[in-house]
């Protein structure tokens, strides 16, 4: 073989075997979903799938409502992707396209808000919630979550790049206006954008934990992710029950995500670099 | 009808009809384009409501004392003169800066090294990409419940491993730097991949023309990668320490769910934002808990603005 090869087939190994370590936990989560504690508890473990999923799942569904939280994670996953779409994409179409009189600043107001670190307005934005009485209701997870800087700045560039001026000027002599133009035109055209931000918004609210865990004080009506550690601080130490618990939460996502995948990782770093 | 007609200014009605867009004036101006305000202005009242109002509230909280039912009491200073003394403060910040640090400084050196491998390989590109993403998509109660079971002092699979190989087990959840170094591992494991798929969208943009003629110079390995690949990729690293910054300031999830309210021994999984979360809803005191978080808002645009200066900088290196 000579050097170059061997080089590469080095790349390779190194290569797959940062792959184990990034998928090992999926692989060992199942070992664990599927056996006992006792089989867990030994040393060495067993690292082969076991024939305790049944039995471990239902010792999941009977400490947390698991179907119920579900059923709000995926009431919220939805609504929360479908606003943002189409909110983030009419702003991003009038950013990308005219030049109405204070675009610049109110744009630049908007990457601000980039950095403004969110997380501390749980305790006013707690409040808030109090006074509009949305405490323990879903609306206060998918009302705030509405309209987002990063979806109007991904979407955006993309207009930016994918529609041409010429095809909007041509929309605009036979009389259509704006929302003639983005509903004809636009959503068509950056379908593929859409897409990449419809996967990325509904992960990021499946997965969401502080604001949730602040804001549904019935822990009868939570999302899944509360819900998960409702049954962790219970359970903790049963691990084949807190594991199937796991699983089951992030089963749904990585299946939509290799549905998907191929072009979502791509669109993500171009967004990104901002190509 | 007659008067008005003569009494009509000079200037013909039709017009500015015609032409809408001739000379309307500003106001006018900003009129035609109501359907582009329009479109904007959801993010704005959300963000106004539930973004800039929360942060301007706690704000005002910060100076008052209040339990959340009660009335609220006009404090002053008291609750930031207590902060200066708050032992347990200065913990949580010293947690949050190291757990940080642990976890920014090796995800991102990781992350290039592996850009720079991805981008050097032909075949299964696209797989390893896929791969190394997934942990990303992982929710973080998920993935910290799963790292708790790991790194269990008794039956946890980290030290069965070092048990086998000889090694003394590790009371990784029970001691100071095992809570911080899990920490730091979970985040290593969630955010090289992401970063790194960052990265190869940026060597992918360096003209492969650079390389040629830096080989054709005779330039070895390191060399092209200190010397092309490292300062034509700077605005790209910045950004993801900025990204980083911004998040790992703001950890809470990890230890929430790994050490539980206690945040473990000694309190070493105690960040700013889970002590002012506990300070707010467990111990019911909004203005402590507000004026926590107005230091913790300090800290990170300090530290963006540290960043931002940083970029600057280099941008102004490179055109001189």
């Amino acid at each position: 073989m000579t050097p170059r090869r061997v080089r590469g087939l080095l790349l390779h190994v190194v290569l797959a075997g940062g792959t184990i370590l990034a998928l090992f936990p999926f692989y060992w989560m199942v070992v664990m979903a599927t056996n006992t504690n006792a089989d867990i508890y030994r040393f060495p473990p067993k690292l082969t799938f076991g024939s305790q999923l049944p039995t471990n799942l239902r010792n999941v569904f009977d400490s947390i409502d698991f179907f119920g939280s579900l059923l709000n994670t995926v009431i919220v996953a939805t609504t929360t992707t479908l606003l943002v779409l189409f909110f983030d994409s009419l702003a991003a179409f009038a950013f990308a396209k005219f030049d109405f009189p204070g675009r610049k600043v109110l744009f630049g107001v908007l990457i601000g808000t980039f950095f403004l670190p969110v997380g501390l307005a749980i305790i006013p934005g707690f409040v808030i919630m109090v006074e509009l009485g949305w405490v323990g209701s879903l609306k206060a997870l998918v009302v705030p979550a509405a309209a987002n800087a990063f979806g109007i700045f991904f979407l955006r560039q993309y207009i930016h790049n994918a529609v041409p001026d010429s095809v909007l000027d041509a929309a605009r002599l036979d009389g259509a206006g704006f929302f003639r133009q983005y509903f004809s035109l636009i959503v068509p055209i950056v379908r593929p954008g859409l897409a990449f931000l419809g996967i990325y918004t509904f992960i990021a609210s499946w997965n969401d934990f502080i604001w949730p865990l602040v804001v549904l004080v019935n822990p009868d009506q939570v999302t899944l992710q509360v819900a998960l550690q409702q049954l962790n601080s219970v359970h903790g130490l049963d691990y084949s029950r807190v594991m199937t618990g796991a699983l089951l939460s992030v089963i749904p996502l990585i299946v939509m995500f290799l549905l998907f995948a191929r072009n979502f990782v791509s669109d993500l770093a171009m967004g990104a670099v901002g190509e | 009808m007659t008067l008005s007609r003569t009494a009509a200014p000079v200037a013909p009605k039709t017009r500015p009809r015609a032409h809408p867009h001739r000379a309307p004036g500003r106001r006018r101006r900003v009129l035609s384009y109501w359907p582009q305000y329009l479109a904007i202005s959801p993010f704005y009242i959300l963000f106004a409501v539930f973004g800039l109002a929360p942060v301007l509230f706690s704000f005002y909280l910060a100076f008052q004392r209040w339990d959340g039912i009660g009335e609220m009491q006009f404090a002053g200073l008291d609750n930031f003169k207590y902060l200066i003394k708050d032992e347990v403060f200065w913990l949580s910040l010293r947690n949050t800066l190291l757990i940080w640090v642990m976890s920014t400084v090796p995800t991102l050196c990781l992350a290039l090294v592996l850009a720079v491998m991805l981008n050097s390989v032909k075949r299964f590109k696209a797989f390893y990409r896929m791969a190394f993403f997934i942990p990303n998509i992982t929710s973080v109660v998920a993935i910290s419940i799963f790292f708790g079971a790991l790194f269990a002092t008794n039956y946890g699979l980290v030290n069965g491993v070092l048990e086998t190989v000889g090694l003394p087990g590790v009371a990784w959840l029970q001691s100071v730097w095992g809570i911080k170094t899990v920490i730091a591992v979970l985040t290593v494991w969630q955010w090289t991949g992401y970063n790194a798929i960052i990265y190869l969208a940026g060597l992918q943009t360096i003209s492969t023309d650079l390389y040629e003629q830096a080989k054709v110079d005779g330039a070895n390995a390191a060399q092209v990668f200190f010397r092309i690949t490292l300062p034509l990729l700077r605005p790209i690293i910045l950004f993801t320490v900025v990204i980083s910054t911004v998040g790992g300031l703001q950890t809470f999830t990890e230890p929430k769910v790994l050490v539980g309210d206690t945040a473990g021994t000694g309190q070493s999984g105690l960040t700013m934002v889970f002590y002012f979360y506990r300070q707010a809803f467990s111990h019911n005191d909004y203005g402590y808990g507000a004026a926590i978080a107005m230091v913790v808002l300090l800290v990170v645009a300090l530290f963006t603005i540290l960043n931002w200066t940083l970029v600057q900088r280099g941008q102004d290196g490179e055109n001189g």
